[in-house]
């Protein structure tokens, strides 16, 4: 089956391709999750991948920065290529910035030494230009008096910004977001979902799997819909959500919508 | 039982006792931070991908806690002179001690690293960190953090554990309650004082240890 190609017009892509996944292939043992998967992101984009679970999505997303580990395929992002048999993944990482569902802060860091530490280690900045950047990316997402807080003082809406804030002080050309409030109690949702609607709207190319939505819909340029370990539809939220395509994504609209 | 106590005698031996104390905590200080060092660095390699390193690193944890630690003490004082390797009795009392921590701190931190969440593992290699980078200033902190209580435990019984050195006359407390009593022939009062002197040491040693710990490692209170 072949992906439904629709053109996107998203708002602020440059029609500048950052991140082309190329017949993407995985199995976790005899089961083949990733069954031949092309994805092509461009700069400025806000792709949402939706699907139910065990779909891939999530095995797609840890994919493009090397967590999971490929079996088949190439994925290129700004230029830098990584196939199977890559084993330093570190240049692709610093290009590819991540957010996961369990905020996973380094405890016994405070919120302003966890955004440093890569910054020092990785980039090797200087004390004075980490600290600055530390505090520019924690201002950045509201969180610029929790400096010295530590991650058991701070809410689940918090840590997950400071996460946030963690992977952006590392200038990456794209963020990926792995179900970042589905943690998250519902009142704290909004706070989280508010800052990823700001990175998009200041241009940041963003990928997200999230099972928000109303998100989706508002503020993504485009869908992508998985299923069986395929993309078997994707275009922008509206079309997708008014007239799927495919009985399967109307289906899962159903049950979404149902809830 | 027409015994009687005469403590007083002690006292003339004041100074060989003070030096026993003092070698006693030399040893223990020593061993310590060596065989905790070791027991990182083991831990370390038990963990890691490279296999044949966690194998080597494997057998030396289990050779030395499945045998005696004073077999152990013999084999390097008595033993290594046959390979040309002759230690003085306080180094080879050190390389004993720091030998044996360093197998039972292996396991005791790798229990520690294996606790950490697989998440905080990954934050760090999508921050692009190397595994080192991740290994020492993602997962050791929490680590050690988690095992402090039991790595206390393990340097005590270490530091009691170097009394068996006086069996190869490095000079430490035991050692001296020895000397003492085969001259004053008091060995109630003698070893009555030893008992206590070791008591104040391991009280001292933990409570040490518990600053130490709470300062370097108590997560999400302090910096690591």
């Amino acid at each position: 089956m072949s992906p439904v190609n629709t053109p996107v017009a998203g708002g602020l892509a440059t029609g500048r391709p950052l991140v082309k996944l190329s017949g993407i292939r995985k199995s976790f043992g005899p089961v083949e999750v990733l069954k031949g998967v092309d994805m092509a992101v461009e700069e400025g984009q806000v792709v949402a991948m939706i699907g139910r679970s065990g779909s891939g999505k999530s095995t797609l997303l840890r994919s493009i920065n090397g967590l999971e580990r490929i079996d088949g395929g190439v994925i290129e992002v700004d230029g830098e290529c990584v196939d199977p048999g890559q084993i330093d993944l570190r240049a692709l990482r610093q290009k590819v910035g991540m957010v996961f569902q369990q905020f996973n802060l380094f405890p016994h860091l405070t919120a302003g030494e966890n955004v440093m530490l890569a910054l020092k280690v990785v980039k090797k900045q200087d004390k004075a230009a980490t600290r600055a950047a530390a505090e520019a990316a924690l201002a950045k997402v509201g969180l610029g008096q929790k400096f010295n807080a530590y991650p058991s003082q701070l809410s689940g809406g918090q840590q997950q910004r400071v996460a946030i804030a963690r992977s952006l002080a590392m200038a990456p050309k794209v963020l990926l977001c792995d179900e970042i409030t589905s943690a998250l109690d519902p009142e704290l949702v909004a706070e989280v979902l508010g800052v990823v609607r700001k990175l998009a709207e200041e241009g940041m190319t963003l990928i997200l799997v999230t099972h928000e939505m109303r998100f989706a819909r508002e503020v993504c340029d485009r869908l992508v819909f998985m299923h069986g370990g395929r993309i078997i539809e994707q275009g922008p939220p509206a079309e997708l959500f008014d007239r799927p395509a495919t009985p399967e994504l109307a289906q899962f609209i159903g049950m979404v919508e149902a809830r | 039982m027409a015994y009687s106590f005469d403590f007083s005698s002690l006292l003339d031996y004041t100074p060989v006792l003070v030096d026993g104390i003092v070698t006693t905590i030399g040893l223990t200080a020593v061993s310590t931070v060596l065989g905790v060092a070791l027991g990182i660095g083991g831990a370390a390699a038990r963990t890691s991908t490279v296999k044949p390193l966690a194998v080597v690193v494997g057998a030396y944890v289990e050779l030395i806690r499945n045998t005696p630690f004073l077999v152990q003490l013999f084999f390097i004082f008595f033993g290594l002179p046959s390979l040309g390797i002759r230690l003085a009795e306080w180094q080879a009392a050190v390389l004993a001690m720091v030998v044996n921590l360093g197998a039972y701190s292996t396991e005791i931190i790798r229990a520690g690293i294996d606790a950490t969440p697989k998440g905080q593992i990954e934050a760090g290699a999508s921050l692009g960190m190397t595994g080192p980078q991740i290994f020492r200033y993602v997962v050791l902190g929490p680590a050690m953090g988690k095992i402090w209580p039991a790595l206390t435990s393990q340097i005590v019984i270490v530091m009691l554990g170097s009394s068996v050195c006086s069996q190869i006359a490095a000079e430490e407390l035991s050692f001296a309650a020895n000397f003492i009593q085969s001259r004053n022939f008091r060995p109630f009062e003698v070893y009555f004082l030893a008992t206590a002197l070791y008591l104040a040491l391991a009280v001292a040693l933990r409570w040490i240890l518990s600053l130490v710990g709470g300062r370097m490692f108590a997560k999400g209170v302090s910096r690591a």
